[in-house]
């Protein structure tokens, strides 16, 4: 993928200033028709998910107190497992967008929620809310496009070290709350930074991301196994937690991908970013910068309705539970606009975005121009490119894309 | 020298295990609580996280537009004295909203407590509680408030008094009533002795007074004088009357309560006569300030930004815009709303006073302000 205006077709070239502006109008009225019916049976809806999330968190937590029982082990540990990417997605997540703030319950709000979840709320709330939400896919911009390890559009320049982001990549799902929690805190930059130069804010972050790590792993790695241990179920519980943590870490990684990753879905350079971006623009961006996941309604409820990622990209404060009612009246939106609503089950998306990944560990157009016939030859000029000194490995890019690009035009002529 | 240490005493070695055992049981359920999670099962229990709330076991229709509302309060309910209020909070349409009503029941044997609201044209909450609450359903509650109460009876004296009330203002006088005459034969007794009371009662008509048999009752019982007057037919209630209906009125202890013309009317009387009036007002009496209104920036946690016109308080302000606010009394009183203006200007609503914050001359980390009576004049920045 390429960022939009690098694109040989614009996808939003036939949009004038005023269509977008118009765009947006209606998009605002769909808000403003949810602000006007959002109510007591919103309110009982998110009471009633918190109320099943913590009986299915406790009942599972009793279940594992006889874990050494194996059925007892299977049905604790995915029930704990569900209850945790509950909390994490339809709750946590949405809580914290302040999407329940305007029921003035102060347990459920986004100023006093905490999450079960290895990042602190604040650093949340800081890196997703405002960092992400505010520059989807703005590249250099939005961290979440790749979480500064990972090489995830054309423009970023490839190096070797990138052969082995699919590996990060499941590492990184498979541990993501701490991935996370690393990336709210601007890890990599910070430590980069002498020690002595760290702001006092980092330190503080860091401070306080330390001490939530270490009270969520005593809690699912010590006390709750050792609670379990007078029926000799300490390992199997200690086991079930850290199970119920990569089901969580890993679901909630794949269902993040699937929101901005998948193929086609744009990106955008910040230069073509006007410094004051109108709220069409604005709507514009998250339109073309996120991809819906298509399913039942347990599927949506599982996501936290992030498989509404475009409706929850343009109106990040509504209810989530009102998400599902409003697609077809934003996909009828992007109709009549001739925008492309980015749409499809889950599994193609997680491919699609896994896809995306492997193909930027490779160098541009080295996929592309691969089959089964010059496999040797292909791997001899990657092992070359991989060994060779910036200079050397520069040209052998620029080859590589003019012979993608000849294959490209070829194949178009073919056709 | 020798000292000796006391061994621990069993409660405190009770205390100490339950303590460590607390500590445990949250540190298996973090960042939940244990008693986020009881609140699931019993709402009402003493040490609630939610705070104390309370079931509605009954509502009673008093009037058309009036309703009696029988609570169960949480454990943690510390009582009440006769004539207190007590701030509710319901979720209307989803949206939780906290108002204040007196109490109706004098400390009851079912340990219930009871309040009865007149459901106000436009009045979100009361047209909630008297034409859609339930019994099951739960609501916010927090302590008893106010110093409304009558002296407590002290034998060889007979207390001398004059209730004035107007509308929904017979509820806090009720709770003291049937505290008074509604328990047993003795107390009653006890109560006939120890106090002589007129009570003056305006409503729009016959029909339309809460409590009315109830109150005629006790006038028929003898244990009060009852004047009642129907503006429909009589016309608002005057000082003058008041002269005429209660010529010993110099020589009671007077209690008040009802619209805030007739208060104002009877403390301006009082006032001119150097007697002591008690009263009770729900609402702030408002003056009329030229509205200005402005951005409202929450600098702290919050952070956001709230435009406002003049005549909104800043409370109502942010909480309609979703910003989660402390409040209390929200007339002015109890000081359970203030928050630092960290620069800015905001108006009380009920004096037109302005209260200025300059970042540099006033106090760093900025002027208290009630929220709940002052509407921005200008932009202001609050920490919070």
């Amino acid at each position: 993928m390429t960022t939009i205006t690098n694109k040989a077709q614009n996808p939003t070239a036939h949009l004038s200033p005023e269509d977008i502006e118009a765009l947006g109008a209606e998009l605002d009225a769909i808000r403003a028709e949810v602000l006007e019916a959002r109510g007591e049976k919103d309110a009982a809806y998110i009471r009633r998910v918190v109320d099943v999330q913590r009986k299915l968190e406790l009942g599972s937590r009793a279940v594992l107190l006889v874990s050494v029982f194996p059925p007892a082990w299977l049905l604790g540990t995915a029930g704990l497992s569900i209850a945790k990417i509950l909390e994490n997605m339809e709750i946590g997540h949405n809580v914290m967008h302040g999407q329940w703030d305007w029921m003035r319950d102060p347990k459920i709000h986004s100023t006093t929620w905490e999450w079960d979840n290895a990042s602190t709320a604040d650093g949340w709330k800081h890196s997703h809310n405002e960092i992400h939400h505010t520059y989807t896919n703005i590249v250099g911009k939005d961290n979440d496009l790749g979480y500064g390890i990972m090489r995830v559009d054309e423009e970023q320049r490839w190096y070797p070290l990138y052969l082995a982001q699919p590996l990060w990549n499941f590492i990184n799902a498979c541990f993501f709350e701490y991935g996370i929690a690393a990336y709210d805190l601007e890890l990599g930059r910070n430590l980069r930074t002498p020690k002595e130069k760290r702001s006092e804010e980092f330190k503080r972050n860091l401070k306080n991301t330390l001490r939530k790590i270490r009270k969520q792993a005593t809690k699912d790695y010590v006390v709750n196994p050792v609670l379990a241990a007078p029926t000799g179920s300490f390992l199997p519980a200690l086991a079930a937690n850290f199970t119920a943590n990569l089901v969580r870490n890993i679901w909630s990684h794949s269902v993040i991908m699937c929101g901005h990753f998948p193929e086609g879905v744009e990106t955008f350079e910040l230069k073509s970013i006007p410094d004051k971006e109108t709220r069409g623009e604005w709507y514009l961006r998250q339109m073309l910068g996120s991809a819906n996941i298509s399913g039942s309604k347990l599927m949506h409820i599982m996501t936290g309705n992030l498989s509404h990622q475009i409706e929850h990209h343009l109106f990040p404060d509504l209810p989530s539970s009102r998400y599902a009612e409003i697609a077809p009246k934003v996909q009828a939106v992007f109709e009549k606009y001739d925008l492309n609503y980015h749409s499809a089950p889950l599994v193609q998306q997680v491919g699609s975005a896994w896809h995306r990944v492997i193909r930027l560990s490779l160098p541009n157009g080295w996929l592309a121009t691969t089959n089964a016939k010059n496999l040797p030859s292909q791997l001899k000029l990657l092992y070359a490119m991989t060994t060779a000194d910036k200079r050397k490995r520069r040209v052998m890019q620029r080859l590589l894309e003019s012979a993608a690009a000849k294959q490209e035009k070829e194949q178009a002529l073919a056709a | 020298m020798s000292t000796t240490t006391a061994a621990p005493s069993a409660a405190a070695r009770t205390g100490r295990l339950r303590t460590g055992l607390r500590s445990l049981l949250d540190a298996a359920v973090t960042p939940l609580s244990v008693d986020d999670l009881l609140d699931h099962f019993a709402p009402l229990r003493p040490g609630a996280a939610v705070g104390l709330q309370g079931r509605i076991v009954e509502v009673q229709q008093e009037t058309a537009d009036a309703a009696t509302l029988v609570i169960k309060p949480g454990r943690d309910w510390a009582g009440h004295i006769p004539g207190q209020y007590v701030r509710v909070g319901v979720d209307v349409d989803g949206v939780r909203l906290w108002r204040t009503y007196s109490l109706t029941h004098g400390p009851r044997r079912d340990g219930h407590i009871s309040i009865t609201v007149k459901a106000i044209p436009d009045g979100a909450v009361s047209q909630y509680l008297v034409h859609r609450a339930r019994a099951g359903q739960m609501v916010q509650l927090a302590q008893a408030e106010g110093d409304f109460v009558l002296a407590p009876a002290q034998p060889g004296t007979r207390h001398r008094l004059l209730l004035v009330t107007a509308g929904s203002g017979i509820t806090p006088v009720i709770g003291m009533l049937r505290n008074l005459y509604s328990r047993n034969e003795d107390s009653d007794n006890l109560a006939r002795a120890a106090y002589d009371i007129v009570l003056v009662h305006s409503a729009m008509a016959r029909d339309e007074v809460i409590f009315g048999a109830e109150l005629r009752a006790h006038a028929d019982a003898g244990r009060l004088r009852l004047i009642e007057r129907h503006t429909d037919t009589d016309g608002l209630l005057t000082t003058a009357d008041l002269e005429a209906e209660v010529p010993d009125l110099a020589e009671r202890t007077a209690y008040a309560c009802g619209p805030a013309g007739l208060l104002d009317t009877l403390e301006a009387y009082y006032d001119e006569r150097r007697l002591t009036l008690h009263t009770e007002r729900f609402r702030p009496a408002v003056v009329d300030v030229d509205a200005e209104g402005g951005t409202l920036t929450f600098a702290g946690a919050s952070a956001t930004t709230v435009e406002t016109d003049g005549s909104v308080p800043i409370l109502d302000a942010a909480e309609s815009a979703g910003v989660l606010m402390p409040s209390g009394c929200r007339m002015g009183i109890c000081m359970g709303c203030v928050l630092p203006m960290k620069s800015g200007a905001v108006r009380d609503l009920r004096t037109g006073e302005l209260t200025v914050a300059v970042p540099g001359e006033t106090h760093p980390d900025g002027v208290k302000i009630q929220t709940c009576i002052s509407a921005a004049a200008g932009d202001c920045t609050l920490d919070h």
